[in-house]
């Protein structure tokens, strides 16, 4: 059986290091199946977050050889093995333990967003194609790979100022609910601080659920916003028809 | 004296699967105030896993669905062992229970009239599953979630309750410890909501994620809550069987539901032996015996299972309606299932057993306990109907959430005393303290291959009595686990303690089925292969005694005659 060598961090807030261990690779293994080799039979204390090892629930997230990735999807086949596979915790979130981090936030941020409101007396009725956008963005498993790719909060640190793509997307599947009666545009440019996004993309591109983040949730939400509070006769025709949607 | 925090609520839910959040939304309702403790992330509950659907008699599709065929379809798959009771409570709330997941934001796929479209499923005569594509668990979930966070819940993530607090004989609260830091914590609550799942990492090959080691069940049983139906364990008939590190992953029914065919390597389509009228689509018990039959018997594939294959549906209705699925297969397995078929076999899956319950409040029998969803009995019986565990979370989350609130209500605060608080904070702190001692990684290994190869799909006395011995061989080296390193998120630790979980309720497991002398639902005797009308007239229930585990019969609850009836047309048609 062939081996791969795991350089996996190891250390908590107060500092830390990579490790050297070395792991038979079994055909279709992933970096998780590694972690889990590892703790089995060097390191019974490793901290990993792990719950369902099918790409589901959005767990495990860490760095592979620098690249923000899920370890029970990131297959030790498609990485090289002539150097140490390095394996980090997200950047963007305190460490607590080798590759646990502190995601707290985003439940905090999360707790701010107004709720889906339906609109009074509505017959539940919906055709899938307007819901199919929807379906989108609830895909999303909350892995925060988004979160960790994005310079805004990785680089700059600005998670007071800044809801994040993750954030984004969850205001999106509620935004764009056919049946919704609520207008998020305010917390959105206010708090959430969407105009600090620059469309980059980082985060379309570690999606492990392939949702179109930036085209399809943060570009339409920011028109939204310009929407609201840039364009004067959208303001104007706005304040004559009203928008169909209540400010929160 | 050890160091430890305290909080106190009414109501302590200990689970964010869906009963749990359910529960705690009900709760809240009435006006209590609702702790939710859960070991991962909020939203991370095995719940998430769920693919094919919530089955609920909304008639939706097929005009002639209503709850009356749903109960009959749920009593039938669960062999008439379920209690009947619950059958029916379940059957006539789910439908209100999804209209209400919708009305929270859940967006369920339509039909073309714009209504919440329903799939067919094993088991159920009607095309009765509403569904998110495959990853329906992921959005009920999230619904909950956000409707409970919205509503004030308190949530205590990455806390893990090891013991239940007694005043007396009723319930007062819980110990457990912060998985990220390590230190003690006790809840003091007036009514505690057992809603922690199942037991599948007891077995090797399984769908179930770390967090299912039974120990909701194990906690019950502590606390002198008696158990039932601990001999009924799904396996799931299709899992991933190749490559090694995904085998167990759920391939879910929806693949059959759609269309997905079995076959074996002969390129047979081996249902047509085992159950020529439902075929692809019958109960799990039977589909999991037929393909694990085709592989002991020669006829399985190169890996050890047998195909499924939806490759004959267009690409694009394969990939709309099993994203989950195309890429799951793409990514771990280099397989396209629009252009081939899939490799399955059997993967421990679902625990019909659990704490025994009353059907309208969810308590147990101890005073301040109630238990919703899989770590409850009752409603599935022998047999669990795919699409029937998400309708159980909600409607009886629901039940346990209510009843809860009105005992915390009635209920005076009780106080658990200085002594079982130090007992159980020994108990954890007592792995560290072992000069050496065995990996409790190694003992869990064991321990899955025992259950595995012991008390599996076929059961029969000589292993079940072997399992046992080993079993208590897996106790002794479990008192002797020592872990490494700190109290600072330690999975090692975590193990050690879950291990006791997993054990206690594994020998419920192997005693049951060995007592069972007859084969019913999921519970396959080799030794008695038939299925005996005396056995089912009675539940095996599992309590603690001082001399150690006790299993006793219990009457059946007998269905009033309008649902008897019922049930009698079921049989004739």
């Amino acid at each position: 059986m062939p081996e791969a060598v795991l350089a996996v961090f190891r250390g908590t807030a107060e500092g830390g290091a990579p490790v050297e261990y070395r792991v038979p690779v079994a055909p279709g293994m992933v970096v998780l199946d590694a972690l889990h080799y590892i703790q089995g039979h060097f390191a019974p204390d490793l901290a990993v977050r792990w719950n369902c090892k099918a790409g589901r629930c959005g767990s495990c997230s860490a760095e592979v050889n620098g690249r923000p990735r899920l370890t029970c999807k990131a297959r030790m086949d498609s990485l090289p093995f002539d150097r140490p596979i390095s394996v980090f915790p997200m950047r963007a979130f305190p460490v607590i333990r080798d590759l646990v981090t502190d995601v707290a936030w985003n439940y905090e941020v999360n707790r701010k967003i107004p709720p889906f409101t339906p609109r009074p007396g509505t017959d539940w009725k919906m055709s899938q194609a307007d819901i199919d956008r929807v379906q989108e963005f609830r895909r999303c498993i909350e892995c925060f790979l988004c979160q960790d790719v994005c310079h805004v909060l990785r680089d700059h640190g600005k998670t007071a100022q800044f809801g994040g793509p993750r954030l984004f997307v969850r205001i999106a599947g509620l935004e764009m609910h056919p049946l919704d009666s609520v207008s998020r545009t305010g917390i959105l440019k206010q708090e959430l601080g969407i105009g600090l996004c620059n469309i980059t993309k980082c985060c379309t591109e570690v999606c492990p659920e392939d949702i179109k983040i930036t085209d399809n949730a943060i570009i339409p939400l920011k028109e939204r916003v310009v929407d609201d509070y840039y364009d004067p006769i959208a303001r104007f025709l706005k304040k004559i028809f009203g928008s169909g949607k209540s400010e929160n | 004296m050890t160091e430890y925090e305290t909080h106190e609520h009414d109501v302590l839910v200990v689970g964010a699967g869906g009963a749990g959040l359910r529960a705690a939304i009900e709760a809240l309702a009435q006006g209590a105030s609702v702790g939710v403790v859960c070991k991962s992330l909020l939203g991370k509950a095995h719940t998430v896993m769920a693919e094919g659907g919530i089955a609920a008699a909304m008639a939706n599709v097929d005009r002639a669905d209503d709850w009356r065929a749903h109960f009959r379809d749920t009593m039938k798959g669960g062999k008439f062992l379920n209690n009947w009771r619950m059958a029916q409570l379940h059957a006539q709330e789910s439908p209100d229970r999804v209209r209400e997941l919708e009305q929270w934001g859940a967006l369920f796929d339509r039909t073309p009239e714009g209504d919440i479209l329903q799939r067919a499923f094993g088991g159920h005569s009607f095309r009765r599953l509403c569904h998110v594509g495959d990853r329906t668990g992921l959005e009920m979930i999230r619904t909950l979630q956000d409707r409970g966070v919205q509503m004030g819940f308190h949530v205590y993530m990455e806390c893990a309750i090891t013991r239940l607090l007694l005043d007396g004989d009723r319930v007062c609260g819980a110990f457990g410890y912060w998985r990220e830091q390590g230190r003690f914590v006790v809840f003091k609550a007036k009514a505690v909501v057992l809603a922690t799942g199942g037991i599948g990492k007891s077995w090797r090959i399984t769908s179930n994620s770390w967090e299912c080691t039974g120990d909701g069940m194990a906690l019950a049983y502590d606390a002198g809550a008696e158990l039932q139906d601990m001999e009924f364990v799904q396996f799931h008939p299709t899992g991933m069987v190749w490559p090694p590190g995904v085998q167990g992953i759920l391939v879910t029914e929806a693949v059959r539901g759609e269309g997905g065919m079995l076959r074996n390597r002969l390129g047979e389509r081996f249902m047509e032996r085992y159950d020529p009228e439902q075929m692809d689509l019958s109960t799990r018990d039977v589909v999991a015996r037929a393909i694990y039959t085709e592989v002991r018997e020669g006829r399985g594939t190169e890996h050890g299972g047998a195909f499924l294959d939806i490759s004959h549906k267009p690409p694009e209705y394969v990939k709309r309606k099993l994203p989950g699925m195309y890429h799951q297969f793409l990514e771990l397995a280099d397989v396209d299932i629009t252009k081939g078929p899939m490799e399955v076999g059997p993967t421990c899956h679902y625990m019909m057993g659990g704490v025994r319950v009353d059907a309208e409040t969810a308590s147990s029998t101890v005073p301040g306990l109630f238990a919703a969803g899989e770590v409850a009995a009752g409603l599935h019986g022998a047999n669990r109907l795919g699409g029937n565990s998400l309708s159980d979370l909600v409607v009886f989350g629901r039940r346990a959430g209510l009843a809860a609130a009105a005992h915390a209500n009635r209920a005076a605060a009780g106080s658990p005393g200085a002594a079982q608080v130090e007992e159980a904070a020994r108990e954890m702190l007592v792995f560290f303290e072992r000069p050496e001692g065995e990996s409790p990684y190694a003992i869990h290994r064991d321990l899955e291959a025992t259950m595995h190869d012991l008390v599996g799909i076929f059961r029969n006395e000589e292993d079940l009595g072997r399992g046992l011995e080993k079993l208590r061989e897996l106790e002794e080296r479990t008192a002797g686990v020592r872990v490494e390193g700190s109290r600072l998120f330690n999975p090692g630790w975590h193990l050690a303690r879950d291990l006791k979980s997993m054990l206690t309720v594994s020998e419920a497991v192997a005693r049951s089925a060995l007592a069972r002398k007859e084969s019913r639902g999921a519970h396959s005797r080799t030794d008695f292969p038939k299925t005996d009308p005396e056995w089912g007239r009675r539940n095996i229930v599992v309590a603690r005694t001082d001399d150690g585990m006790r299993l006793s019969d219990r009457p059946l609850p007998e269905p009033p005659a309008e649902l008897k009836a019922l049930l009698r047309e079921g049989e004739q048609a």
